[in-house]
């Protein structure tokens, strides 16, 4: 199966790639940064709300399930979903402004 | 029970078929389906690799027994997924190679690298497989009246038929249709019995929302009712804060380790796809993981109400009759439900007091009396259809749909053990000068010898008795050896082969040892007090993890540097579309291939 990616030599060290030179640095910069937002988010409520803090959130009752219990059952996962799109949504966007094409 | 045959004979013809149609013709098509998998298929062939017999059979029932406590699974098993996204799949794929020890022996420039790589990941690969041969074994004796071991020859034999001949490609198409019978067997009951309980039909809400008819939120009635009966309450749990946080930690730091979910994103175009592709696969995996603990509490509740404190009616006599006449005295027979599965032997009765009522009681009974009733974990899934009523057809659907989370899951390990033994030892390490076709035929050769293997651990999964600590096993040792030296093979240059070796065998060592000590060593029955603190053989892979990296870091720093062209590497794999050939283990097999 062939691909759209630019012939390379195996072997042979660093022939460039086709188009403009790109900023890896500042690229690499931006991702870690979204990448260590997002994990905190994701350790918030996943360890935070569901495990951690658990006891305080269970005084607030979310329909008929105390808090922390649905966080650490149901609204973790919930979570984990809307961060990798949110990922996804986020990464494109540094990638159109470094001009990658992922 | 004619439906059942119906369904998994329906379900198996469509396995083959798909197999038929999905041939491999080249190494890359058999190990990454030739690159060319769409993301939203990927995410749902990697969904019903991911759940494995376990998922769809016991855990809904394993929680309704841990209450709390079965958090740990919930959020283990889908925030791994977040790490994955986040910090390995887009990487790895831009990466570009065919297995986890690819990518450790090529980025640690180093053949015993690679090796520990494939020890880790056959042992890892092997525990889980097992479990899933002798589900099927189990479900074949249990339901349609084959043999034990006729029933894993069954299996092996149409994994056989779609691994060997589809390599990727083919298990990727059937996980598909795998995927599909899954959930649709495990959510249509789900539906039912929330609006029979709740009145709401979505399962996600009913577990919020009050008890149907009364003033009472499920949850508080559920937690009520158990403390009447001497359990302790469902929205607790008997661990410490600490132990569940590594048990949490280690489930999710495996998840993301496990190569046969790493592989799986190396079936899609790009790394842009990579990181949609988990997104994907997390929200079919959420399908089944957000209704799962549902189904637990719904159970619980259902089955206490409809069991405890009724009058047994016990299996060989005519139900309809015997219930009638019990109703005639005014006495409450036991649900018909519970007579049938008694044949099956998952759920049990033992009048301990001798006054033919089953009670069900907890420890802590107020009425002093003894617990009568044995409820199998598996039982909350597979008699959900009946305790919601519904028609035999959808009855028959469980067995199919617990054979096909076994069946997609043995078959996403049958690559990784397959690739390991073909490609990582065979192409890459011995036989460097194999040629493509050469390869081909050893891959499919290797396919066909891990299914007769996995097939005899099946067999014999009685008797090793490692293979039912999977949990403990494949998810520490996956979080301890493989996930430090991938991540730090990413986001730090600086890591070097020494560094990656240490890391690797401080993973694997203590946490091989440990788990085997308490789980069935000599520390098989001690409590708490003497784990190491206070950690659960469960959680310990989440410690020695952290141990893992910091040996690793340690070890490199001491030691030489990683050469340019490996230092070049990282930085290429971070960009999309930046990957270059580097040096000799590039040679031959460029990347953009």
């Amino acid at each position: 199966m062939s691909e759209n990616q630019s012939e390379t030599t195996p072997g042979i060290d660093g022939p460039e790639i086709d188009g403009p030179e790109i900023d890896g640095k500042a690229y690499w910069k931006e991702v870690i940064r979204l990448t260590l937002t997002l994990l905190a988010v994701w350790f918030l409520v996943s360890f935070g709300a569901g495990i951690l803090f658990r006891e305080v959130l269970d005084a607030v009752k979310l329909g008929g399930a105390p808090l922390g219990f649905w966080f650490a059952q149901n609204g973790s996962i919930y979570v984990f979903v809307a961060l990798i799109f949110y990922y996804c949504f986020a990464m494109n966007r540094i990638e159109r402004k470094f001009r990658i094409e992922g | 029970m004619d439906w059942t045959l119906f369904w998994v004979g329906a379900t198996f013809a469509t396995y083959i078929g798909i197999a038929i149609w999905a041939r491999a013709g080249s190494t890359n098509d058999f190990y990454v389906a030739g690159h060319g998998v769409h993301p939203v298929i990927n995410g749902m062939a990697t969904a019903a690799d991911w759940m494995s017999a376990a998922s769809f059979l016991s855990m809904a029932g394993l929680i309704a027994i841990l209450g709390y406590g079965g958090s740990v699974y919930l959020m283990g098993w889908t925030g791994g997924y977040v790490l994955l996204a986040l910090l390995l799949a887009p990487f790895l794929r831009e990466f570009g190679k065919f297995t986890v020890p690819d990518f450790v022996g090529d980025r640690y420039y180093s053949d015993t690298a690679r090796l520990v790589a494939v020890i880790c990941a056959l042992f890892v690969s092997f525990t889980y497989i097992a479990g899933q041969m002798s589900g099927v074994g189990i479900a074949f004796s249990r339901f349609l009246g084959v043999d034990f071991n006729t029933g894993i020859f069954i299996g092996m034999g149409i994994v056989f038929i779609y691994a060997v001949l589809g390599g990727m490609k083919g298990v990727t198409y059937t996980q598909v249709a795998q995927y599909v019978v899954l959930i649709f067997a495990y959510t249509v009951p789900a539906i039912f019995i929330s609006l029979m309980l709740t009145g709401n039909p979505i399962p996600q809400l009913g577990f919020i929302s009050n008890v149907k008819g009364e003033d009472v939120s499920m949850i508080q009635k559920l937690s009520d009712t158990l403390t009447s009966l001497g359990f302790s309450e469902y929205t607790t749990t008997n661990k410490t804060v600490f132990d569940v946080f590594c048990i949490t930690a280690a489930l999710m730091f495996g998840t993301a380790g496990l190569p046969h979910v790493i592989i799986r994103f190396f079936t899609v175009p790009r790394p842009s796809d990579a990181r949609l592709s988990a997104g994907w696969a997390l929200v079919f995996i959420a399908l089944l993981y957000t209704v799962a603990p549902a189904v637990g509490a719904f159970s619980r509740l259902n089955v206490i109400n409809t069991v405890n404190d009724t009058t047994y009616v016990a299996p060989g006599e005519d139900y309809a009759a015997q219930a009638a006449a019990l109703e005639a005295q005014g006495v409450t027979p036991s649900p018909a439900w519970f007579t049938r599965w008694e044949v099956t032997k998952l759920v049990g009765f033992e009048d301990k007091n001798g006054d033919g009522i089953m009670q069900i009681r907890g420890p802590n009974a107020p009425d002093g009396l003894e617990n009568e009733v044995t409820i199998n974990n598996d039982i909350a899934v597979l008699a959900s259809p009946e305790i919601a009523q519904l028609p035999d057809w959808v009855v028959g659907l469980m067995v199919a749909g617990g054979l096909a989370a076994a069946l997609s899951t043995a078959a996403g390990l049958l690559m990784v053990i397959s690739s390991a033994v073909s490609h990582d030892l065979c192409r890459r390490t011995f036989f460097k000068g194999m040629s493509d076709k050469s390869e081909l035929r050893v891959a499919r050769l290797a396919a066909a010898g891990a299914v007769m293997a996995a097939g005899f651990m099946g067999i014999y999964s009685s008797q090793l008795a490692f293979v039912a600590q999977v949990v403990a096993f494949a998810f520490g040792l996956a979080a301890a050896s493989l996930f430090p030296v991938i991540l730090l093979g990413i986001f730090w240059k600086r890591m070097n082969r020494e560094g990656a070796i240490a890391s690797m065998l401080t993973g694997l060592v203590p946490t091989f040892i440990y788990i085997w000590h308490f789980k069935l060593g000599a520390g098989k029955d001690a409590g708490p007090d003497e784990w190491f603190l206070g950690v659960s053989p469960e959680g310990i892979g989440f410690v020695v993890m952290i141990l893992s990296i910091i040996v690793g870091v340690v070890v490199s720093l001491a030691t030489k540097a990683p050469p340019q062209d490996i230092q070049d590497l990282v930085e290429d794999i971070r960009v999309p579309g930046q990957r270059r050939p580097h040096g000799i283990a590039d040679a031959g097999m460029s990347p953009a291939e």
